[in-house]
């Protein structure tokens, strides 16, 4: 019995080093996600916090069947799922605008700051009016950079579905970014 | 503005959010305390399991068990391969005596070849 409680130590230390090694290096990732998928630090910070609690409980399972695939898709894929339940018992929808949700690219005059500002701030709002799927795959290929294979396996679609997703979901987002600088305009 | 164009917009829209530096080793400890727990909970587990004596068996007299089955399923086989050949040792045999000595060294010669088909 001592040998296998030995064992089984050694193999509870060997993936609770794995998953600190993956909980460091999506940390980041997980939570812009959650940020942007809620729209405000507090519950991203919470939302973080579940996935991460979430996926430690199922870790082991998770690096059996993923087969040395990356493990970042099934990390955002339980983020999402924890999302869709926040909005469901809450009933509740991504707050807009966004915080400032960070360092905006270096300009020249105070005037190109804050017409880049606002447009991005335009473009952000016009994000949040997105369906949930079309929302979702934006921010997992531009806020986290993620490729069409690791969003669909995030998603559960196939990747050619994803494809047309996300480009579908560019255009809606080019419309309306247009028809509301349109509306600002006049 | 081009779609190239409005995608690299897009990309500085949404750019990847760093969380607040607080949240790292907040979640850290949190993950350790889990860690604890369930190492704390192994061990419980263990002692609680030694405690009982309805692990004992499988514990203790597991490998014991295993030895007296094993044992009696080998002498069972030696002597059905044994018996299936009396009919030809009580013809051969010349008086009581020598069947008996063939009998014993039938017996002897199929534990043998147990023996050698368990080591295999």
């Amino acid at each position: 019995m001592a040998a296998a409680s030995d064992s089984a130590r050694e193999d509870k230390a060997r993936l609770d080093a794995a998953f600190t090694d993956l909980y460091r290096a999506h940390l980041r990732d997980v939570y812009s996600y959650s940020y942007y998928r809620v729209g405000n630090h507090h519950d991203a910070e919470d939302l973080t916090e579940q996935t991460f609690l979430q996926a430690y409980r199922h870790f082991e399972r998770a690096q059996k069947e993923s087969q040395g695939r990356p493990l970042r898709p099934w990390l955002i894929r339980i983020a999402h799922n924890l999302a869709a339940n926040y909005y469901r018992d809450r009933s509740r929808r991504p707050q807009t605008p966004i915080d400032d949700a960070g360092p905006l690219p270096e300009l020249h005059t105070t005037e190109a700051i804050v017409e880049d500002r606002e447009d991005l701030n335009l473009i952000l709002e016009c994000v949040q009016q997105l369906p949930d799927d079309r929302r979702e795959a934006l921010i997992m290929r531009f806020a986290l950079g993620m490729d069409n294979r690791e969003i669909a396996r995030a998603l559960g679609r196939t990747d050619g579905a994803t494809k047309v997703l996300i480009h579908r979901a560019i255009k809606q987002l080019e419309e309306l970014v247009q028809a509301e600088a349109g509306t600002e305009a006049t | 503005m081009s779609t190239w164009d409005f995608e690299t917009r897009l990309r500085e829209a949404l750019q990847p959010v760093d969380p607040p530096a607080d949240l790292e080793p907040r979640l850290e400890m949190t993950l350790g305390s889990l860690v604890e727990m369930a190492a704390d909970e192994l061990d419980a587990w263990e002692l609680r399991a030694m405690k009982d004596p309805r692990n004992w068996p499988r514990t203790v007299l597991g490998p014991a068990a295993a030895v007296v089955i094993g044992s009696g399923a080998a002498a069972g086989l030696v002597i059905l391969r044994t018996r299936g050949r009396r009919h030809k040792r009580r013809a051969q045999a010349r008086n009581a005596w020598d069947l008996a000595e063939r009998t014993f060294r039938d017996a002897a010669r199929e534990a043998m070849r147990v023996f050698d088909d368990i080591g295999r």
